[in-house]
């Protein structure tokens, strides 16, 4: 597979205008909270391991914004632009990584386990591959309790390689589950390229071989991943089982903060960056006259406000008391 | 030489790649990553990609494939990147590799490394900060080793491959950046050893709690406790006699452990230590191991949760109340 990054996302943006920028802003409210977290991490307010969701926003933007309301999320431990856009206040994600009890997992999970029952969002997985199985059952219930209520899998292209993966697309296949598998390909799993990670490196191809419909989308272009997942949510519920879409994308960002990048040439990035979901976005939306300047700054400004604000939260916010430290534990 | 206790596992595995050509390093992200750890940084450029193997996140695939390897004439080095992902390959660690040979009525050994770094204290969460040693410590069939100096970091592997049978090396990413000097003394992988000579109280601590226990030590010796401190080195078999001996000596002992308590490996340490120096205690074992809860995040409740030198203190403190 090539790591060759094609032409930037062009063209007119078919959707009305004030869709658009809320696309826009969402990319945005995730890229902000997590530049602002790169800094709070130098700055050691937050701590543990950071996985950087940076240049990949389109993928969770799109696919968000075709989900419903009621609908389940299953993530990974790069997954805090998927807890904001399914509901998750910027404010309990921000008190979260600083570990305080006002954080939306009371602290206890940081970065890498984020939780939101009211928001079903259902985590938050490090162990790579953990999160397809759980997800096949969130399908599984909603199916038996007669619910319209998709579950929404993601999970990186390095959790294809793991049994994980395919045991649960074929349970799910099998019975027919409405369960969709987001594949967020962005190349690598930590310095694995995925020509050394996988045999088929066309994802779609693989997973099709169980039977489900999978295709692969631009995962730098909004506008593709909204289309892709709307698509995918339309079919799974029309009640024939599973979808499998890839999303074609690349993490700008190291693969955690304690990534030196031996394994890839800073020429890629920079090709793979003019590719910048956000940019080229922005630049569709201006060329065809749907936003000015003085707009995307407005926009820009309310956001740098949200992530202030969540800042400030997480600042004010308590620690746990020592007297919880085992509190919730089921049979200690 | 003065040697990190992170460059002291590289030596190591650069000495086993250099020495036997059956010998090949696989797992993930071990060459071209560098070695999540660092542990293998620059063995790939050294010994190239036939025997510095980067494998996919397929840790049941290619941990299984280590012992077939084992099994067909290789002596592979498994790394399997924390002791947290060996759940996935744990049926091939157990069902397979441990009990093979028994199984097969002794006509296969399997001559397999299997190294994992292990442990918390790095603010990781729950599902990045187990401590599974005393689990495997549980499996007749394996030998389970756990370095805690820059001595065994660096020695224990070619041990480990000598032994022409399944070994477990943990490897605690909490004393990796330790600096000590490298002996040119060879070590065993069959004893434990005594880190501290006491009188008093005897402290059995193994891998990351091994300077947890020699700075309880210190501090006991403060307050008028003369502290003996055994690291146990060898989680199976273990070396019950150098411990007993310490016990009958000084008559009182501490258990350390990173694991949880029930069913740990410090329980078991406890019942022996019943079973066999009984008479010979004056007060009755204590332990310090890790609260029963999955590790939380945040530093304060993340050392509340671990053992730490106040609490062996304590607990050694309370055996003369
Ligand atoms: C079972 C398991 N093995 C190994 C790891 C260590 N690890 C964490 S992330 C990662 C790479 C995952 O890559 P991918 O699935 O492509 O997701 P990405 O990080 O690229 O988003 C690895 C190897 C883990 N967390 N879980
Ligand atoms: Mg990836």
């Amino acid at each position: 597979m090539s790591h060759a990054a094609s032409a930037p996302p062009s063209g007119p943006v078919p959707f009305a205008r004030e869709n658009s920028l809320k696309l826009l802003k969402d990319m945005l409210r995730i890229r902000r909270m997590e530049e602002k977290c790169a800094e709070l991490y130098g700055a050691a307010k937050i701590r543990g391991f950071l996985h950087l969701y940076i240049g990949e926003e389109a993928v969770a933007t799109g696919a968000m914004h075709a989900l419903a309301r009621g609908d389940n999320v299953v993530a990974t431990y790069r997954e805090h632009g998927h807890a904001l856009l399914k509901g998750v206040p910027m404010e309990r994600i921000m008190a979260e990584m600083f570990g305080k009890k006002e954080g939306c997992s009371r602290g206890r999970g940081g970065s890498m386990h984020l939780f939101d029952a009211h928001a079903r969002f259902y985590g938050g997985n490090a162990i790579v591959g953990g999160g397809l199985p759980l997800a096949v059952g969130f399908a599984l219930a909603a199916k038996l309790r007669g619910e319209e209520r998709l579950t929404a899998c993601f999970f990186g292209e390095g959790a294809m390689a793991e049994g994980a993966f395919h045991e649960s697309v074929n349970l799910a296949a099998l019975w027919k589950l409405p369960v969709a598998f987001f594949c967020e390909n962005n190349l690598y799993a930590m310095g694995t390229a995925i020509e050394r990670s996988e045999s088929q490196t066309d994802l779609a191809v693989k997973a099709a071989s169980y039977g489900i419909e999978a295709f692969a989308v631009d995962g730098m272009d909004v506008v593709a991943c909204y289309e892709g997942a709307r698509r995918a949510r339309e079919r799974v519920m029309a009640g024939g089982g599973p979808v499998f879409v890839e999303f074609r994308t690349y993490r700008f960002r190291a693969h955690s903060m304690f990534d030196p990048e031996l394994y890839r040439e800073k020429a890629e990035v920079e090709e793979w960056k003019k590719r910048g979901p956000i940019h080229t976005f922005t630049a569709r939306l201006k060329e065809q006259g749907h936003l000015t300047e003085e707009r995307f700054l407005d926009i820009d400004s309310q956001v740098a406000a949200e992530v202030e604000r969540a800042v400030a939260f997480a600042e004010a916010g308590d620690w746990e008391p020592v007297e919880d430290l085992t509190k919730d534990v089921y049979a200690p | 030489m003065t040697i990190t206790y992170r460059e002291a596992l590289r030596q190591g595995l650069r000495e086993a790649l250099a020495g036997d050509p059956r010998v090949f390093l696989v797992g993930e992200d071990v060459g071209r990553y560098g070695g999540t750890y660092a542990v293998s940084k620059g063995l790939l450029e050294e010994f190239g990609p036939e025997r510095v193997r980067d494998a996919p996140l397929s840790e049941l695939a290619f941990v299984g494939a280590g012992i077939g390897a084992a099994l067909g004439g290789m002596k592979p080095i498994v790394e399997v990147m924390t002791v947290n992902f060996s759940l996935l390959p744990l049926d091939q660690i157990v069902n397979t590799a441990a009990i093979l040979r028994h199984m097969s009525g002794g006509q296969f050994a399997v001559p397999l490394v299997i190294r994992m770094a292990t442990g918390a204290g790095r603010q990781l969460a729950a599902q990045h900060s187990h401590s599974f040693e005393g689990w495997y410590a549980h499996v007749p069939g394996l030998k389970i080793v756990a370095p805690a100096t820059i001595d065994d970091a660096h020695g224990m592997l070619g041990a480990a491959l000598a032994e022409d049978n399944p070994v477990l090396v943990f490897e605690y990413p909490a004393l990796f950046e330790t600096a000590g000097d490298l002996s040119s003394t060879p070590v065993d992988i069959a004893h434990a050893a005594v880190r501290r000579q006491g009188t008093r109280v005897t402290i059995v601590a193994y891998g990351g709690c091994v300077p947890k226990a020699l700075s309880a030590a210190e501090k006991l010796a403060a307050e008028g406790i003369n502290a003996e401190v055994v690291d146990l080195r060898v989680l199976r078999p273990l070396d019950m006699d150098t411990v007993l001996a310490s016990v009958r000596k000084t008559r009182r002992a501490v258990i350390v452990d990173e694991g949880w308590r029930s069913g740990s490996l410090s329980a078991e340490i406890v019942a022996r230590i019943m079973e066999q120096a009984f008479y010979d205690l004056d007060a009755p074992v204590a332990r310090v191991c890790r609260e029963e809860v999955p590790i939380p995040y945040p530093k304060h409740l993340e050392e509340a949760a671990l053992p730490q030198p106040e609490k062996i203190v304590a607990a050694a403190r309370g055996l003369f109340q």
